[in-house]
């Protein structure tokens, strides 16, 4: 026997209302993991950027088109080793609820660009050989149950086909992607810019957004402003920003996301302090007598104190741990489902731990008033109440 | 098992004519407001070692302040309390609490039990505040619980008890630490007449068989006939009882001289 046999003993005092703070406690942590990983999946973009890489796009917005030109006359900037040209290509696959991301690219320069992206050998020689071909991501692929060597029909929305107004964009799927980091987009639908170039049936040349990998990247707002440079007073002005400041801006779109969980989260722990508070205080009120009990036979306000601190901190540390287990588990059921909307769904390890911490401090906090309160209790007062 | 004590001594030394309590010219004023309620007045009593003994009064009498004053609870306005040799009115809080752990075995009119936990653990509950080993603390509370006739019944939880075993387990908790001073609250004033006689009982075999110093207080003459002396206080002065229960004997003329 110790002294948690008496914490416990405390906690199965009132076993309804110790469940159902308890149950509380657990559902608190549960939209605590839910929505630290909402948070992640909408920041992922931000927290995986590289370093070295720039986005360049219109000065107006990223739907305006730049001369695919601008590739060269980037790559002679001081500072630039590289540059890449993407575009938004929109289109739908069989059915609009069907959406991932596409855009034509030249492949061999873009696999550069993203080292991040795993791809076979033998997929990359197909992607060069095959003049329709496109390699997509494990989590799209999977999604739709594609199969390499399918042929993928995409009803164009922007681009059409010259000449072939109606006609959906048929590609080859050669490959199939991987990626070595935690969050990184695996629903991308990628083919060859030469293809896409020659079929289109406007905007020949054109392009939607460059990437840059730089060589410094301390140096990456002075080769920003000298692109921008490079193309200020053009038909066509730039906007060059660090791979984190887009993505940050991208998922900000949605709306500030950080202040948005903060304050949800900031309301629902609010709410538990009551909850839980409430449950400890009435549970020192209702034992005064059990309290002055402990302190007859000879326990000192102090270890009073802590019992309970140990009582408050057991219930809500465990009922902490329990809210993250089930928040881990329902990850690992959304994960799968949701990659395709949400590649970054992923509860890290370090919302786990603060998680825990929150739990432990929660159950201080609550603890900590009716803790004094029992300590504080004159014994000979408190027997009387036996 | 044929233990029944915890020690070698514990048995046998009623006859010891040892103070095992001694107050000297204690007074106990508390406040309601700013007015200050004066309840014991320079009153002195002395116990021996192995005595019996039972505290008698009207309602607000001060028979329940003594008793704090004696078992460490309470600190008095003026004057002394020694308690087996210890002046424990010089103690501090946290001295006194272990004073009380080791030399006091508390009985109140409720045994309140904790709910949740077998008798056994109940009567262990006090060996928390010790150092000994599980073993000890295992052959403590299955001597106290034979003490008090309650060996098979360790294991049920104090719902499963009826009132008068839930007192003996609330003495056993007293015992189980081997004190001093059994010091008792109307240990017998939430019980029926029959189950009260058990308890009082079993009260004397402790005084009589284990060499208890025990210091009840109580309502009910034919509890305080047990006891081996009664006390009667009113008005914060003390009077020795006869045993028809007449005051024979004014307990403490003059101020500072004791019994």
């Amino acid at each position: 026997m110790s002294s948690f046999t008496l914490i416990s003993a405390a906690l199965r005092r009132k076993k309804t209302r110790t469940f159902l703070t308890f149950s509380s406690v657990v559902f608190a942590f549960l939209i605590f993991g839910v929505l630290s990983m909402l948070q992640t999946a909408f920041s992922m973009g931000a927290e995986i950027a590289n370093e070295d890489r720039l986005v360049v796009r219109h000065r107006v917005s990223l739907f305006q088109l730049l001369p695919q030109s601008y590739e060269a006359d980037m790559e002679e900037i001081p500072g630039v080793v590289d540059a890449i040209h993407m575009t938004w290509f929109g289109g739908v696959y069989q059915d609009p609820s069907n959406f991932f991301m596409q855009s034509p690219v030249e492949p061999a320069e873009y696999l550069d660009m993203y080292p991040e992206i795993l791809v076979s050998d033998e997929a990359k020689l197909r992607w060069i050989e095959t003049r329709n071909g496109a390699i997509a991501g494990r989590a799209l692929v999977e999604r739709l149950g594609w199969e390499v060597g399918d042929r993928i029909p995409i009803q164009p929305t922007i681009w059409r086909q010259a000449g072939r107004d109606d006609d959906a964009w048929e590609f080859e799927l050669v490959g199939v992607y991987d990626a070595d980091v935690e969050g990184f987009d695996q629903t991308q639908f990628l083919f060859r810019y030469d293809f896409f170039d020659e079929a289109r049936s406007f905007g020949r040349g054109q392009v939607g957004w460059f990437m840059v990998r730089i060589a410094d990247p301390d140096r990456a707002p002075e080769i920003a402003a000298a692109i921008d440079d490079t193309f200020q007073n053009s038909a066509a002005e730039t906007k060059s920003e660090s791979e984190g400041a887009f993505a940050a801006g991208f998922a900000n779109q949605v709306g500030n996301l950080g202040l948005i969980v903060t304050s949800i989260l900031a309301a629902v722990f609010f709410t538990i302090l009551l909850v839980a508070g409430n449950t400890m205080a009435q549970s020192v009120r209702e034992r005064i007598g059990e309290i002055g009990l402990l302190k007859a036979l000879g326990f000192t306000g102090a270890r009073v104190q802590r019992l309970v601190l140990m009582e408050s901190v057991t219930l809500v540390t465990t009922a902490g741990f329990l809210g993250m287990v089930l928040a881990v588990g329902l990850e690992r059921v959304l994960r799968p489902a949701l990659a395709a909307y949400f590649p970054g769904l992923f509860l890290r390890p370090e919302d786990l731990l603060i998680g825990l911490g929150l739990a432990v401090a929660t159950g201080l906090v609550v603890g900590v008033f009716p803790a004094r309160r029992a300590m504080r209790l004159e014994t000979a007062l408190a027997l009387r109440r036996l | 098992m044929s233990e029944t004590s915890f020690s070698d001594t514990a048995a046998g030394n009623g006859a010891a004519a040892e103070a095992m309590v001694d107050v000297r010219s204690v007074s106990r004023t508390f406040h309601r407001g700013r007015t200050p309620v004066p309840v014991l007045k320079d009153l002195s009593l002395r116990m021996e070692k192995g005595e019996f003994l039972a505290l008698m009064g009207p309602s607000g009498s001060g028979k329940s302040t003594l008793l704090n004053l004696i078992a460490g609870l309470d600190r008095p306005t003026g004057g002394e309390v020694i308690v087996g040799g210890s002046p424990i009115h010089r103690l501090s809080e946290r001295k006194l609490a272990a004073w009380r752990a080791r030399n006091i075995g508390f009985v109140f009119q409720f045994s309140n039990l904790l709910g949740a936990l077998s008798a056994e653990r109940n009567v262990a509950v006090p060996l928390l505040l010790t150092s000994f080993s599980s073993g000890e603390r295992r052959r403590r509370v299955a001597i106290a619980l034979e003490i008090v006739g309650l060996s098979e019944r360790g294991k049920h939880r104090p719902r499963e008890l009826s009132g008068g075993e839930q007192q003996r387990v609330g003495i056993a908790r007293a015992l189980v630490n081997d004190p001093m001073l059994l010091v008792c609250d109307e240990p017998t004033g939430d019980l029926d007449r029959a189950t009260s006689a058990e308890i009082l009982d079993l009260l004397v075999a402790l005084n009589r068989d284990h060499g208890k110093t025990i210091l009840m207080v109580t309502h009910d003459p034919v509890a305080a006939e047990r006891a081996s002396r009664t006390l009667h206080l009113e008005d914060g002065r003390l009077a020795e009882c006869g045993h028809d229960g007449t005051i024979v004997v004014p307990v403490h003329e003059p101020a500072g001289a004791a019994v």
